[in-house]
């Protein structure tokens, strides 16, 4: 079993070439990059308005949670179906995939920069009023660094549930990673199946650290656990 | 000079917060709102630098009404010190302290070394810059906080309770310091406290408020105790008022000489009597009984160190409890932390007997032509209370 | 009785199966977090290996998971087991650490009157640590039940059988009707599962409602 998945993987023939597993590896990033920042820019203005005003907070926590109950397959399926027949060319396979990856990753970044603007401490909120910061200022130069952590956070599960849905996006004919799966099961060859698996499991690892990579050079030592005494 | 001039906060209309407050803090001076919670005083600071608009009346900060000024560019030339210190946990102690003058448009040279020269002044010197909030204690904290708000070199100074999350030893370091840094800088400050031995510390004149920001008395802390308006500002002010207005007396008292010995002195006089130890600059250490030490030179696990110590021009509270507190009855007075004697306690009182009070009142002499005869029941009717 | 073109009596009877594969590992996952995110807490070197262990977990996609799990366990691929197993690791992901910030988030000083008292570690444990900490895991559970009964729908794609085959069905013969059936059940079936797990809550912690009035 694992030495048949191992020949899959190890197999070059499968590596190189317009379908190869390095050509998917990059398409899935491409689609995942692309979905996470329409989804950023998106969810960080409004998160931002919301935790720095507080205005809409209780419609914005109650969508996120009912966000979270859509399973992606169905809403994935219904924008395949309804705007399939409408577009051409290329955007015909890759629109309504990527409308719902986006759709999907805005509700992690969303909470993520609320409760991060949210629980900035307020001492450090009125500080910074006190001392004749404007709104805007106490925005950037106080909340938003406080936030970061959660922020990030917020970012890179929405990145994990991107990089999930568009493996199952292969189904209505998206590319990327998720094609091994769907074609190997197409195929009945259980290899392709599982070494696609792995290598989207190691695909969203990879990602996740960069993620944290990221995080730490980025987010101000103050606000990371192992600075404080 | 910041004047309050009739100024009222209605959070809902009908029940005052602050209700027609006027007041005025004095230049270069301490004015310290002291109440129980409730009672407006916070909100009366925060509407100096508008953070809290009042519903109607004036504030003015040297003849210019703060209304006209854009909040920002108020706030920026008024220093603000909170309980939490508020410290920007994602900025180091050193960018903490640049906020304002970067705020203020300094260049980051001259912001960077302005807030180095601070940081020395509260006490952070060098490697603290470096540092983040979080890898301070709270005194520390506070320290940093007190820094940032003198960055910008303000003329004025708004602290709401700075002190109060912060534990009584560094507490006291702290307010030592507002003292004596206030006294350098000449800043005038506003300060809110609930503790009302704070109040009477620091401030060169105390607003005592009452609930619904009503303004019940406002003078000196010794006339304060001397002289507590009404019932609510007396009780207010609490027991012991008596002896707690000798923080504010000064008088010559005898100072007897003190022949003490050394640590590590074999002792040549035997006998029951207390024997002062001082160390090697001639600074008190404590007391010794000679039956404890029997043939052994004196030692620091000789000493019974309950006594306090005054310097020999302190107030007579401080001379008074030396003297009381001492196991041998004589209260040890320093001269620059150097012995320079003893005192007695009934010399002490026959002193406080006789002494002319702040007021111009003395015990002896009844309650002579007081100014503060307004301040209404003065302390000999109020004696049995 | 149809709905949009669909068989209601098959829908319940996927619901059941859904609810099922979407359920019971909520129950494991919430078993095997308790010990887990106790230990994480109370054993400081255990915690970053345990918190980012399980976390990683999470990122594991989905469809992946049920894919590679077969050749783990050594079942069929059509076995539902499949799908039991990645819920309960996925519910284990998120709920470790909800139980250790639930756990740490009782105060100190309650933790020391209870051991003054003569509690023992595992009784201290099950009579004050647990309850106190109820609020913070239920909102945690609540959280993965909602995403469990989204995620159990991916497992259609590799022919389980639950609500998931209304949108494979639906799509296969490009009829929006059983897809859209198919998300309102999963919709409404998370729905019961959070007010199910918010009135246990309420149930176990009378004394946050007393506090409330």
């Amino acid at each position: 079993m694992i030495a048949t998945i191992w020949a899959w993987l190890s197999d070059p023939t499968n590596w190189s070439g317009s379908g190869g597993i390095l050509a998917q590896a990059l398409e899935h990033l491409r689609l995942s990059g692309i979905a996470l920042l329409a989804a950023a820019l998106v969810a960080v203005p409004i998160g931002l308005y919301v935790g720095h005003t507080g205005r809409g907070r209780v419609v914005l926590v109650n969508a996120v949670s009912a966000f979270r109950a859509i399973p992606s397959l169905g809403v994935l399926f219904i924008a395949a179906l309804l705007l399939l027949p409408r577009l051409r060319g290329d955007l015909a396979f890759e629109l309504p995939s990527l409308i719902v990856l986006a759709t999907l990753g805005i509700p992690p970044i969303l909470s993520g920069v609320y409760a991060g603007i949210g629980q900035v401490d307020p001492a450090a909120r009125d500080a910074a009023r006190g001392m004749g910061m404007t709104s805007w200022q106490q925005l950037w130069q106080v909340e938003v660094p406080c936030a970061l952590p959660l922020i990030f956070s917020g970012l890179r599960s929405s990145m994990m549930q991107i990089i999930a849905t568009a493996t199952i996006a292969a189904v209505v004919g998206l590319g990327g990673l998720g094609r091994f799966l769907i074609d190997g099961q197409a195929n009945r060859a259980y290899d392709e199946m599982a070494g696609g698996a792995l290598l989207v499991a190691a695909l969203a690892l990879l990602i996740d650290l960069v993620g944290a990579l990221l995080q730490r050079f980025v987010v101000s030592p103050g606000l990371t656990p192992a600075t404080r005494r | 000079m910041i004047r309050l001039e009739g100024v009222t906060k209605e959070y809902a209309p009908g029940h005052a917060a602050v209700d027609h407050l006027t007041l005025e803090a004095a230049t270069g001076e301490i004015t310290v709102l002291v109440g129980p919670s409730g009672c407006g005083k916070t909100t009366s600071l925060r509407m100096i630098n508008r953070m809290i608009e009042p519903t109607s009346g004036h504030i003015f900060i040297d003849g210019q009404d703060t209304a006209q000024v854009p909040a920002a560019k108020l706030r920026r030339d008024i220093g603000y010190v909170i309980q939490h210190a508020g410290l920007f946990p994602h900025r180091t102690v050193l960018h903490n302290v640049m906020t304002v003058p970067r705020l203020n448009g300094w260049g980051r040279a001259r912001a960077e070394s302005r807030a180095r020269e601070v940081l020395e002044l509260v006490g952070l010197p060098g490697d603290f810059a470096r540092r983040y909030p979080a890898q301070l204690s709270g005194g520390q904290q506070q320290r940093v906080g007190v820094a940032r708000a003198l960055a910008s070199d303000p003329s004025v100074m708004l602290m709401d309770e700075p002190f109060s999350a912060v534990d009584p030893i560094a507490r006291e370091g702290l307010q030592d310091d507002i003292l004596r840094l206030q006294q350098e800088l000449g800043t005038t400050i506003v300060l809110v406290t609930h503790d009302i031995d704070e109040a009477i510390k620091l401030g060169h004149r105390v607003a005592v408020l009452r609930q619904g920001g009503i303004l019940a008395q406002f003078s000196s802390p010794a006339d304060l105790l001397a002289h507590p308006a009404d019932d609510f500002v007396a009780d207010f002010v609490g027991r012991d008022r008596g002896y707690r207005a000798l923080s504010f007396q000064q008088a010559d008292v005898p100072v007897h000489p003190e022949e003490p010995v050394r640590i590590g002195e074999q002792l040549q006089r035997r006998g029951d009597q207390w024997l002062l130890a001082v160390d090697a600059e001639g600074r008190p250490q404590g007391w010794v009984l000679p039956a404890e030490v029997a043939e052994a030179a004196v030692a620091l696990e000789h000493l019974h160190r309950g006594g306090t110590v005054s310097a020999v021009d302190g107030s007579l509270r401080s001379l008074l409890d030396a003297a009381l507190s001492s196991p041998s009855g004589r209260g040890v007075v320093t001269r620059d932390g150097v012995l320079a004697g003893t005192v007695r306690a009934e010399e002490v009182l026959s002193v406080i007997q006789s002494a002319p009070r702040p007021d111009g009142t003395s015990i002896q002499g009844g309650a002579g032509d007081s100014d503060g005869a307004a301040a209404g029941v003065g302390p000999q009717q109020n004696e049995h209370r | 009785m149809t709905a949009l073109g669909t068989d209601l009596g098959e829908v319940a009877g996927f619901a059941a199966q859904h609810a099922y594969l979407a359920g019971v590992p909520l129950l494991l996952g919430l078993l095997i977090s308790l010990p887990l995110g106790w230990v994480a807490l109370r054993r400081r070197w255990l915690t970053p290996p345990v918190i980012v262990g399980t976390g990683l977990l999470y990122t594991i996609p989905s469809l992946a998971l049920f894919v590679l799990l077969p050749g783990i366990l050594g079942t069929q691929i059509l076995d539902p087991i499949n799908v039991v197993v990645a819920m309960t690791l996925y519910t284990i992901a998120l709920l470790t650490r909800t139980v250790a910030d639930g756990l740490g988030s009782v105060p100190d000083h309650v933790r020391q009157a209870a051991t003054a008292m003569g509690y023992g570690p595992l009784r201290r444990f099950w009579a004050v640590e647990l309850p106190m900490a109820v609020p913070v895991i239920s909102a945690g559970l609540r959280v993965a039940a909602v995403s469990n009964v989204s995620m159990v729908s991916v497992a259609a794609l590799i022919g389980v059988s639950q609500l998931g085959l209304l949108f494979t069905d639906g799509f296969s013969r490009s009829a929006m009707g059983p897809i859209v059936v198919g998300v309102l059940a999963c919709v409404l079936l998370a729905l019961l599962f959070d007010l199910l797990i918010l009135t246990l809550t309420r149930l176990l912690t009378p004394w946050l409602r007393a506090a409330r009035t």
